[in-house]
């Protein structure tokens, strides 16, 4: 398709177990193997398009961190590639552009405590020719400000800041690169509920400006909503579904999404708790089910769901769902959702 | 006076409201100012064997030598003055003790960062040797190599060097692997900055710590090793005298109530290595997370 700004080709990504001495005479040996490779992301197509926001939403040990850093050249895939604007974001394993930048989920870690964060936020655009050296300060001024705190921050350390200052420390580094995609990993996951919505709005308004196109991974469907043009729902390393942010979390077409929302917690005006959860555990990415990995813990699966995983397919226009059933479920308003319970 | 900020102003805050390790720093800044200007203070050059003279071999404390004038703390069996050589004997203790720490601290830390950063076979190689290394006793190597290299400053600091830089390398790899896997250096990483700029600007300023405190109780170890070589007669050329080879020269005397020959200059050796080791406890307590207010 014409309109993919970033193309992401059948990525995988497999975290080989680390064996031991012994482990690995005893394999050579012919013994069965006493540790499987972890497959975090297995196979997943997607696109982003100019412009567009894509959120990326999922239970923690999904794989959508691992997809998040695969797109910001920070993991290399296993397999597949990765692509922005037709150029690879990786090359022999090492990144190969600067139009990609991340903002991380804890600015605690992110910053270098050993860097004055003026520094921090020049160390990049200096090193790639953005800006020349004698004008980084200024330059260095104009974001910080940009980013809602005082150029004469930039003198001072990361431990002088709080955590909402320091996330938009890590924003002003990251743009500062002057992006194209921006990649935020669970950007407000760690800061104070208060604090929250002054950065999305920041990022939101900064998005809106500067015409960023983002990828915002998080496990909050309340904020992907809210910040989403797009989301894909990741179940198990795989993406279940992919379609509008509006659509897709009105009327889910995988029984996961569907999941997904009703068991976030929410308040109504009557006073009772909406709050269902999911029966069941998510499957160990280690020894997969066969067939759909929701399978296990869904009260529609059928046979063919176990047999093999269902391909992620367009159900309706711009809809796509890996479910076999999904006819089931559009055209069915959420929270009635009878079929959910049990199982 | 604004409150202070940058990390060294914070360090140097906190270090002074010990008083002890102020007090340590304070001695070990004027043994090292001694040493430096040994040749301005010391009433002797007691390298010039012309100024030395066997009448005044193993006397008192006190007594006015054919020079003139007091000698404060005796003289050598030589005839020199201790309290010349025991100036000179520090000068040349701290500089092997301070060149070989650095040295050991260079060569160690390059090791452990590239190991940490490197990963794979590198990281197997490097490691295991400096594993290997750990499990001699330092002063068993130091003694074989100097036996082997032979006497002189530079064969001296190699032996040290070769003894004490596995200590660098654990030390720098342990930090490195474990500043490696924060969020910092994968934002370096991902904006891509070189590798290179990752190592010195990021990964070594973190691994930094540790590795002064290593350094500060190896640069001690250091002196006290190059002591004992000397004092088995397998560090320095006998003009040279160090502390070692003072308090060897002095030892033979020990029992017939001539002991201020090796007595001072093993009194010289002691202040300043618990010297060091008191500052280097000061700056490990502060580096120490659990231990911070």
């Amino acid at each position: 398709m014409s309109e993919a700004f970033l193309s992401v080709e059948a990525v995988s990504k497999t975290f080989a177990p680390r064996l031991s001495l012994g482990e690995r005479i005893a394999a050579a040996l012919g013994a069965p193997p006493a540790k499987r490779p972890l497959q975090a992301v297995r196979e997943v197509s997607l696109e982003i398009r100019r412009g567009e926001t894509l959120g990326l939403v999922g239970e923690s040990g999904c794989g959508k961190s691992t997809l998040g850093r695969m797109i910001a050249g920070i993991a290399a895939p296993s397999a597949g590639a990765v692509s922005l604007d037709g150029d690879p974001v990786m090359r022999g394993g090492r990144k190969a552009t600067t139009r990609v930048q991340t903002v991380f989920q804890d600015p605690f870690a992110s910053l270098d405590p050993r860097m004055k964060v003026g520094d921090a936020i020049a160390e990049g655009p200096v090193a790639h020719g953005l800006v020349a050296k004698p004008q980084a300060r200024a330059y260095v001024a104009g974001w910080l400000d940009r980013c809602g705190l005082d150029p004469a921050m930039a003198d001072r350390w990361p431990h002088q800041f709080s955590g909402g200052q320091r996330q938009r420390v890590a924003i002003a580094r990251a743009l500062a690169m002057q992006p194209d995609l921006l990649v935020c990993d669970e950007p407000v996951a760690s800061l104070d509920v208060s604090i929250q919505a002054q950065i999305l709005n920041l990022l939101m308004d900064l998005r809106r400006d500067l015409g960023l196109t983002c990828l915002f991974v998080s496990h909050d469907i309340s904020i992907v909503r809210h910040v989403s043009d797009r989301v894909a729902v990741m179940y198990l390393g795989r993406i279940v579904e992919l379609g509008p942010a509006a659509s897709v979390l009105a009327r889910p077409a995988h029984p996961y999404s569907l999941g997904l929302l009703e068991s976030a917690p929410r308040l109504s005006l009557d006073g009772r708790s909406t709050f269902r959860p999911i029966p069941g555990d998510v499957p160990s990415p280690l020894a997969p089910p066969p067939g759909c990995a929701f399978a296990p813990r869904c009260s529609l699966a059928q046979d063919a769901c176990r047999a093999a995983p269902p391909p992620l397919s367009e159900v309706a226009p711009e809809r796509f769902s890996a479910c076999l059933r999904a006819d089931v479920l559009t055209g069915r308003p959420p929270g009635q959702a009878s079929h959910m319970s049990g199982a | 006076m604004s409150a202070p900020s940058t990390p060294l102003a914070l360090f140097w805050a906190d270090f002074r409201e010990n008083r002890v390790a102020l007090a340590a720093l304070a001695m070990v800044a004027l043994i090292a100012l001694a040493a430096i200007f040994a040749p301005l203070i010391a009433p002797q050059n007691p390298y010039d064997l012309a100024t030395l003279s066997l009448m005044d071999a193993r006397r008192p404390p006190g007594f006015v030598g054919s020079g003139g004038y007091v000698h404060l703390l005796g003289t050598d069996p030589q005839g020199r003055d201790l309290v010349s050589a025991i100036l000179y004997g520090l000068r040349i203790s701290i500089q092997i003790g301070v060149a070989a720490g650095a040295v050991a601290l260079t060569l160690g830390a390059t090791l452990g960062v590239a190991a940490a950063y490197l990963g794979g076979r590198l990281e197997a190689l490097i490691m295991r040797a400096v594993d290997l290394q750990l499990s001699f006793p330092p002063i068993l190597l130091a003694l074989v190599l100097s036996a082997l290299l032979g006497q002189g400053r530079l064969q001296l600091i190699a032996a040290l060097v070769a003894a004490q830089y596995a200590y660098f390398a654990r030390t720098a790899y342990g930090a490195a692997s474990a500043e490696r896997r924060k969020d910092y250096v994968e934002a370096a990483l991902a904006t891509p900055l070189s590798g290179r700029r990752v190592v010195f600007r990021h990964l070594l300023p973190n691994c930094a710590p540790p590795l002064i405190v290593v350094a500060t109780v190896q640069i001690a170890n250091a002196i006290s090793l190059e002591a004992t070589l000397s004092f088995l007669g397998l560090g320095l050329p006998v003009n040279e005298p160090s502390l070692g080879m003072l308090i060897a020269n002095g030892f033979p005397y020990m029992m017939s109530g001539r002991s201020w020959i090796s007595v001072y200059p093993g009194v010289a050796l002691i202040v300043l290595i618990v010297a060091i080791n008191l500052v280097g406890d000061q700056v490990r307590d502060q580096f120490n997370p659990r231990l911070r207010r």
